[in-house]
Protein backbone atom coordinates (compact mmCIF):
# COMPACT_ATOMS: atom_id res chain seq x y z
CA UNK A 1 0.00 0.00 0.00
CA UNK A 2 1.42 3.45 -1.10
CA UNK A 3 1.73 6.53 1.93
CA UNK A 4 -1.47 8.36 0.44
CA UNK A 5 -3.49 5.48 0.47
CA UNK A 6 -2.13 4.90 4.34
CA UNK A 7 -2.91 8.48 4.71
CA UNK A 8 -6.86 8.17 3.72
CA UNK A 9 -7.45 5.25 5.97
CA UNK A 10 -5.49 6.67 9.16
CA UNK A 11 -7.50 9.62 8.57
CA UNK A 12 -10.81 7.43 8.70
CA UNK A 13 -9.70 6.00 11.84
CA UNK A 14 -8.57 8.94 13.51
CA UNK A 15 -9.66 11.52 12.13
CA UNK A 16 -7.35 14.97 13.46
CA UNK A 17 -4.64 13.27 15.09
CA UNK A 18 -3.53 12.55 11.64
CA UNK A 19 -2.01 16.07 10.97
CA UNK A 20 -0.80 15.79 6.82
CA UNK A 21 1.22 13.70 4.72
CA UNK A 22 4.25 15.54 2.75
CA UNK A 23 8.03 15.17 1.54
CA UNK A 24 9.14 15.86 -2.22
CA UNK A 25 9.49 12.74 -3.94
CA UNK A 26 7.40 9.52 -4.12
CA UNK A 27 9.97 7.45 -2.50
CA UNK A 28 10.33 10.30 0.31
CA UNK A 29 6.79 10.78 1.66
CA UNK A 30 5.49 10.79 5.46
CA UNK A 31 2.78 11.07 7.47
CA UNK A 32 2.36 13.53 10.31
CA UNK A 33 0.53 12.70 13.22
CA UNK A 34 -0.27 13.80 17.14
CA UNK A 35 2.37 12.42 19.31
CA UNK A 36 -0.74 12.20 21.83
CA UNK A 37 -2.31 8.94 20.64
CA UNK A 38 0.92 7.65 18.98
CA UNK A 39 0.78 4.02 20.35
CA UNK A 40 -2.64 3.86 19.60
CA UNK A 41 -1.83 4.66 15.67
CA UNK A 42 1.21 2.09 15.84
CA UNK A 43 -0.91 -0.34 16.80
CA UNK A 44 -3.00 0.00 14.44
CA UNK A 45 -0.73 -0.04 11.93
CA UNK A 46 0.79 -3.33 13.11
CA UNK A 47 -2.26 -5.32 13.69
CA UNK A 48 -5.05 -4.39 10.79
CA UNK A 49 -5.32 -6.57 7.93
CA UNK A 50 -4.56 -4.40 5.56
CA UNK A 51 -0.78 -2.40 6.72
CA UNK A 52 0.75 -5.34 9.32
CA UNK A 53 3.39 -3.20 9.88
CA UNK A 54 5.30 -5.55 12.03
CA UNK A 55 9.07 -4.06 11.65
CA UNK A 56 10.02 -0.87 13.11
CA UNK A 57 13.59 -0.68 11.13
CA UNK A 58 14.10 2.77 12.50
CA UNK A 59 13.22 5.01 15.42
CA UNK A 60 15.24 8.43 15.06
CA UNK A 61 15.02 11.74 17.15
CA UNK A 62 15.26 14.67 15.50
CA UNK A 63 16.13 18.34 16.40
CA UNK A 64 14.81 20.50 13.97
CA UNK A 65 15.57 24.18 12.63
CA UNK A 66 13.83 26.14 14.71
CA UNK A 67 15.09 23.64 17.91
CA UNK A 68 11.62 21.70 17.70
CA UNK A 69 12.24 17.73 18.26
CA UNK A 70 10.52 15.07 15.83
CA UNK A 71 10.68 11.64 16.18
CA UNK A 72 10.65 9.42 13.45
CA UNK A 73 9.42 5.82 12.96
CA UNK A 74 10.67 4.14 10.12
CA UNK A 75 7.93 0.93 9.44
CA UNK A 76 8.10 -1.92 6.94
CA UNK A 77 6.04 -5.02 6.91
CA UNK A 78 7.84 -8.25 5.71
CA UNK A 79 4.62 -10.04 5.07
CA UNK A 80 3.06 -7.08 2.67
CA UNK A 81 6.57 -5.80 1.84
CA UNK A 82 5.36 -1.74 2.20
CA UNK A 83 6.73 0.78 3.99
CA UNK A 84 5.59 4.40 5.74
CA UNK A 85 7.45 6.62 7.39
CA UNK A 86 5.61 8.16 10.14
CA UNK A 87 6.41 11.76 12.11
CA UNK A 88 5.98 13.28 15.51
CA UNK A 89 6.88 16.65 16.57
CA UNK A 90 7.46 17.62 19.68
CA UNK A 91 7.82 21.10 21.84
CA UNK A 92 11.44 22.74 22.51
CA UNK A 93 11.18 22.44 26.43
CA UNK A 94 10.88 19.35 27.89
CA UNK A 95 10.38 16.81 24.79
CA UNK A 96 8.03 13.99 25.81
CA UNK A 97 5.72 11.09 24.36
CA UNK A 98 4.41 7.63 24.93
CA UNK A 99 6.52 4.80 24.27
CA UNK A 100 6.04 2.46 21.62
CA UNK A 101 8.59 -0.16 23.21
CA UNK A 102 5.42 -2.54 23.69
CA UNK A 103 4.53 -2.23 20.01
CA UNK A 104 7.48 -3.40 18.50
CA UNK A 105 10.18 -5.43 21.28
CA UNK A 106 13.03 -3.29 19.34
CA UNK A 107 11.77 0.21 20.08
CA UNK A 108 13.72 -0.44 23.34
CA UNK A 109 17.05 0.67 22.53
CA UNK A 110 16.31 3.28 19.49
CA UNK A 111 14.30 5.17 22.43
CA UNK A 112 17.04 4.69 24.41
CA UNK A 113 19.27 6.50 22.11
CA UNK A 114 16.85 9.21 21.22
CA UNK A 115 16.80 9.61 25.29
CA UNK A 116 20.46 9.72 25.15
CA UNK A 117 21.77 12.12 22.76
CA UNK A 118 18.68 14.12 22.27
CA UNK A 119 16.96 14.26 25.36
CA UNK A 120 13.67 13.10 23.93
CA UNK A 121 11.70 11.26 26.83
CA UNK A 122 9.52 7.95 26.49
CA UNK A 123 7.04 8.06 29.02
CA UNK A 124 5.80 4.57 30.24
CA UNK A 125 9.51 2.95 28.60
CA UNK A 126 10.55 0.44 31.62
CA UNK A 127 14.23 1.44 31.67
CA UNK A 128 14.87 5.00 30.41
CA UNK A 129 18.84 5.57 30.84
CA UNK A 130 21.02 6.44 28.70
CA UNK A 131 22.46 3.69 26.24
CA UNK A 132 25.59 4.77 24.58
CA UNK A 133 27.10 7.67 27.17
CA UNK A 134 28.03 6.82 30.62
CA UNK A 135 25.68 6.88 32.90
CA UNK A 136 26.72 10.07 34.66
CA UNK A 137 27.44 11.86 31.66
CA UNK A 138 25.44 16.09 31.69
CA UNK A 139 23.61 17.01 29.00
CA UNK A 140 22.26 15.82 25.76
CA UNK A 141 25.34 15.74 23.10
CA UNK A 142 23.48 15.99 19.76
CA UNK A 143 21.31 19.29 21.08
CA UNK A 144 22.20 22.30 19.10
CA UNK A 145 23.03 24.02 21.92
CA UNK A 146 25.15 21.24 23.40
CA UNK A 147 28.57 22.38 24.97
CA UNK A 148 30.93 19.83 25.68
CA UNK A 149 32.36 18.79 29.10
CA UNK A 150 35.43 20.24 30.18
CA UNK A 151 36.66 17.55 32.16
CA UNK A 152 35.54 14.17 32.49
CA UNK A 153 36.19 11.75 35.67
CA UNK A 154 39.61 14.16 36.46
CA UNK A 155 40.50 13.77 32.09
CA UNK A 156 40.74 16.70 30.40
CA UNK A 157 38.53 16.18 27.19
CA UNK A 158 39.12 19.29 24.79
CA UNK A 159 42.31 18.73 22.33
CA UNK B 1 70.29 -22.48 17.87
CA UNK B 2 69.67 -22.54 14.90
CA UNK B 3 71.08 -19.63 14.46
CA UNK B 4 74.86 -20.33 14.98
CA UNK B 5 74.44 -23.65 12.96
CA UNK B 6 73.75 -21.80 10.20
CA UNK B 7 76.68 -19.41 10.83
CA UNK B 8 79.22 -22.43 10.99
CA UNK B 9 80.23 -21.30 14.86
CA UNK B 10 82.77 -18.67 13.37
CA UNK B 11 84.21 -18.39 17.00
CA UNK B 12 85.25 -22.30 17.23
CA UNK B 13 83.53 -21.25 20.32
CA UNK B 14 81.26 -25.03 20.15
CA UNK B 15 78.11 -23.62 20.49
CA UNK B 16 79.24 -20.45 23.04
CA UNK B 17 77.71 -17.30 23.23
CA UNK B 18 79.57 -14.42 24.95
CA UNK B 19 77.64 -11.38 26.23
CA UNK B 20 76.29 -9.29 29.47
CA UNK B 21 73.92 -10.70 31.25
CA UNK B 22 71.79 -8.25 30.66
CA UNK B 23 72.21 -8.46 27.05
CA UNK B 24 71.14 -12.24 27.18
CA UNK B 25 68.05 -11.02 29.13
CA UNK B 26 66.69 -8.01 27.03
CA UNK B 27 67.38 -10.70 23.94
CA UNK B 28 64.60 -13.23 25.29
CA UNK B 29 62.25 -10.10 26.62
CA UNK B 30 62.50 -8.54 23.48
CA UNK B 31 61.99 -11.74 21.48
CA UNK B 32 59.08 -13.01 23.61
CA UNK B 33 56.58 -10.12 24.08
CA UNK B 34 52.59 -11.25 24.84
CA UNK B 35 50.21 -8.59 23.97
CA UNK B 36 46.44 -8.37 25.22
CA UNK B 37 44.47 -9.38 22.80
CA UNK B 38 42.09 -6.27 21.85
CA UNK B 39 40.90 -4.54 19.56
CA UNK B 40 38.85 -1.02 19.64
CA UNK B 41 37.78 0.45 16.41
CA UNK B 42 38.82 -0.05 12.81
CA UNK B 43 42.24 0.05 13.48
CA UNK B 44 41.57 -3.04 15.27
CA UNK B 45 40.73 -4.50 11.65
CA UNK B 46 43.94 -3.34 10.64
CA UNK B 47 45.54 -5.22 13.53
CA UNK B 48 43.73 -8.38 12.65
CA UNK B 49 45.66 -8.59 9.27
CA UNK B 50 48.68 -8.08 11.07
CA UNK B 51 47.98 -11.36 13.21
CA UNK B 52 46.76 -13.25 10.12
CA UNK B 53 49.55 -15.46 8.02
CA UNK B 54 49.97 -12.80 5.47
CA UNK B 55 52.34 -10.06 7.87
CA UNK B 56 52.19 -13.08 11.09
CA UNK B 57 52.79 -10.92 14.01
CA UNK B 58 53.53 -14.57 15.55
CA UNK B 59 57.58 -14.03 13.97
CA UNK B 60 58.48 -11.65 16.48
CA UNK B 61 57.67 -13.52 19.20
CA UNK B 62 54.00 -11.85 20.32
CA UNK B 63 51.72 -14.43 21.29
CA UNK B 64 48.25 -13.08 21.98
CA UNK B 65 46.42 -13.38 25.53
CA UNK B 66 43.00 -12.86 26.57
CA UNK B 67 44.50 -11.32 29.95
CA UNK B 68 46.06 -8.53 31.04
CA UNK B 69 47.70 -10.06 33.98
CA UNK B 70 49.65 -12.84 31.07
CA UNK B 71 50.53 -9.80 29.05
CA UNK B 72 54.02 -7.65 28.71
CA UNK B 73 52.53 -4.99 25.94
CA UNK B 74 49.17 -4.00 25.08
CA UNK B 75 47.99 -2.25 21.42
CA UNK B 76 45.51 0.72 21.79
CA UNK B 77 44.17 -0.01 18.22
CA UNK B 78 41.74 2.73 18.04
CA UNK B 79 39.74 5.32 18.97
CA UNK B 80 39.47 5.72 22.83
CA UNK B 81 36.20 7.17 24.60
CA UNK B 82 35.76 8.48 27.03
CA UNK B 83 33.51 6.13 28.94
CA UNK B 84 36.37 3.43 27.36
CA UNK B 85 39.05 5.20 28.73
CA UNK B 86 38.49 4.22 32.12
CA UNK B 87 38.01 0.54 31.25
CA UNK B 88 41.55 0.63 29.26
CA UNK B 89 43.36 2.41 32.25
CA UNK B 90 42.38 -0.43 34.53
CA UNK B 91 43.54 -3.09 32.07
CA UNK B 92 47.12 -1.41 32.08
CA UNK B 93 46.85 -1.45 35.84
CA UNK B 94 46.30 -5.21 35.52
CA UNK B 95 49.33 -5.72 33.34
CA UNK B 96 52.57 -7.02 35.74
CA UNK B 97 55.96 -4.41 35.26
CA UNK B 98 57.72 -4.56 32.76
CA UNK B 99 54.97 -3.19 30.78
CA UNK B 100 54.71 -1.66 27.63
CA UNK B 101 52.23 0.65 25.25
CA UNK B 102 51.60 0.86 21.85
CA UNK B 103 49.30 3.51 20.25
CA UNK B 104 47.84 2.67 17.14
CA UNK B 105 46.24 5.25 15.03
CA UNK B 106 45.70 8.50 14.61
CA UNK B 107 42.70 8.14 16.95
CA UNK B 108 44.71 6.43 19.94
CA UNK B 109 47.61 8.98 19.00
CA UNK B 110 45.72 12.23 19.56
CA UNK B 111 41.88 11.77 18.72
CA UNK B 112 42.56 11.67 14.62
CA UNK B 113 39.26 12.90 13.00
CA UNK B 114 37.88 13.58 16.30
CA UNK B 115 39.58 15.87 17.32
CA UNK B 116 37.63 18.80 17.29
CA UNK B 117 33.84 17.82 17.67
CA UNK B 118 34.48 14.22 19.65
CA UNK B 119 32.94 15.54 22.75
CA UNK B 120 33.34 11.95 23.62
CA UNK B 121 36.67 11.26 22.39
CA UNK B 122 39.50 11.03 24.48
CA UNK B 123 42.06 13.03 22.50
CA UNK B 124 44.90 10.46 22.85
CA UNK B 125 46.11 7.67 25.24
CA UNK B 126 48.92 9.06 26.46
CA UNK B 127 46.55 11.39 28.64
CA UNK B 128 45.67 8.18 30.87
CA UNK B 129 48.52 5.86 30.26
CA UNK B 130 52.21 6.12 29.09
CA UNK B 131 53.08 5.34 25.55
CA UNK B 132 55.93 3.98 24.55
CA UNK B 133 55.46 3.57 20.52
CA UNK B 134 53.30 6.03 18.92
CA UNK B 135 52.29 4.10 15.17
CA UNK B 136 50.95 7.13 13.12
CA UNK B 137 47.87 6.46 10.36
CA UNK B 138 44.49 6.36 10.10
CA UNK B 139 44.16 3.53 10.09
CA UNK B 140 48.27 2.39 9.33
CA UNK B 141 49.06 -0.37 7.58
CA UNK B 142 50.36 -3.69 8.50
CA UNK B 143 53.72 -3.07 7.70
CA UNK B 144 53.77 0.36 10.37
CA UNK B 145 52.43 -1.82 12.65
CA UNK B 146 55.18 -4.34 12.05
CA UNK B 147 58.09 -1.15 12.26
CA UNK B 148 56.50 -0.01 15.15
CA UNK B 149 57.01 -3.56 16.73
CA UNK B 150 60.36 -3.29 15.77
CA UNK B 151 60.91 -0.25 17.34
CA UNK B 152 59.65 -1.58 20.68
CA UNK B 153 62.14 -4.66 20.74
CA UNK B 154 65.07 -2.34 20.21
CA UNK B 155 63.40 -0.12 23.17
CA UNK B 156 63.40 -3.38 25.21
CA UNK B 157 66.97 -4.90 23.82
CA UNK B 158 68.49 -1.46 25.32
CA UNK B 159 66.42 -1.50 28.36
CA UNK B 160 69.12 -1.21 31.77
CA UNK B 161 67.86 -4.36 34.05
CA UNK B 162 70.75 -4.32 36.79
CA UNK B 163 72.15 -0.28 36.76
CA UNK B 164 68.36 1.07 36.48
CA UNK B 165 68.07 0.30 40.47
CA UNK B 166 71.40 2.25 41.15
CA UNK B 167 70.35 5.25 38.57
CA UNK B 168 66.99 5.27 39.80
CA UNK B 169 67.71 5.31 43.27
CA UNK B 170 70.18 7.97 42.77
CA UNK B 171 67.77 10.19 41.30
CA UNK B 172 65.56 9.33 43.90
CA UNK B 173 68.12 11.06 46.59
CA UNK B 174 68.99 13.89 44.12
CA UNK B 175 65.32 14.42 44.49
CA UNK B 176 65.04 13.57 48.28
CA UNK B 177 68.36 16.75 48.64
CA UNK B 178 66.08 19.42 46.43
CA UNK B 179 63.25 18.78 48.39
CA UNK B 180 65.30 18.98 51.83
Amino acid sequence: METLEIFDRLQAEFGAEIIDTGGAAPGDLFISVNPERIVDICLYLRDSAEMKFDYMSSLSGVQNKDNSFAVVYHLYSVSLKHRVVIKTGLAEENPKLPTVERVWKCADWHEREAFDLLGIEFEGHHNMIRILNPYDWEGFPLRKDYQGQEEYHGVRIPY
Amino acid sequence: MGLLNRLGDPYNAEGVILGTMEQILNWGRAKSDWFMSFGLACCAIEFMAVNASHFDFMRFGTIPRPSPRQSDFMIVSGTVTMKMAERVKRLYEQMPDPKYVMSMGSCANAGGPYWEHGYHVLKGVDRIIPVDVYVPGCPPRPEALLEGMIMLQSMIRKEEIFKKRDKIKAEDEAKDIKAV
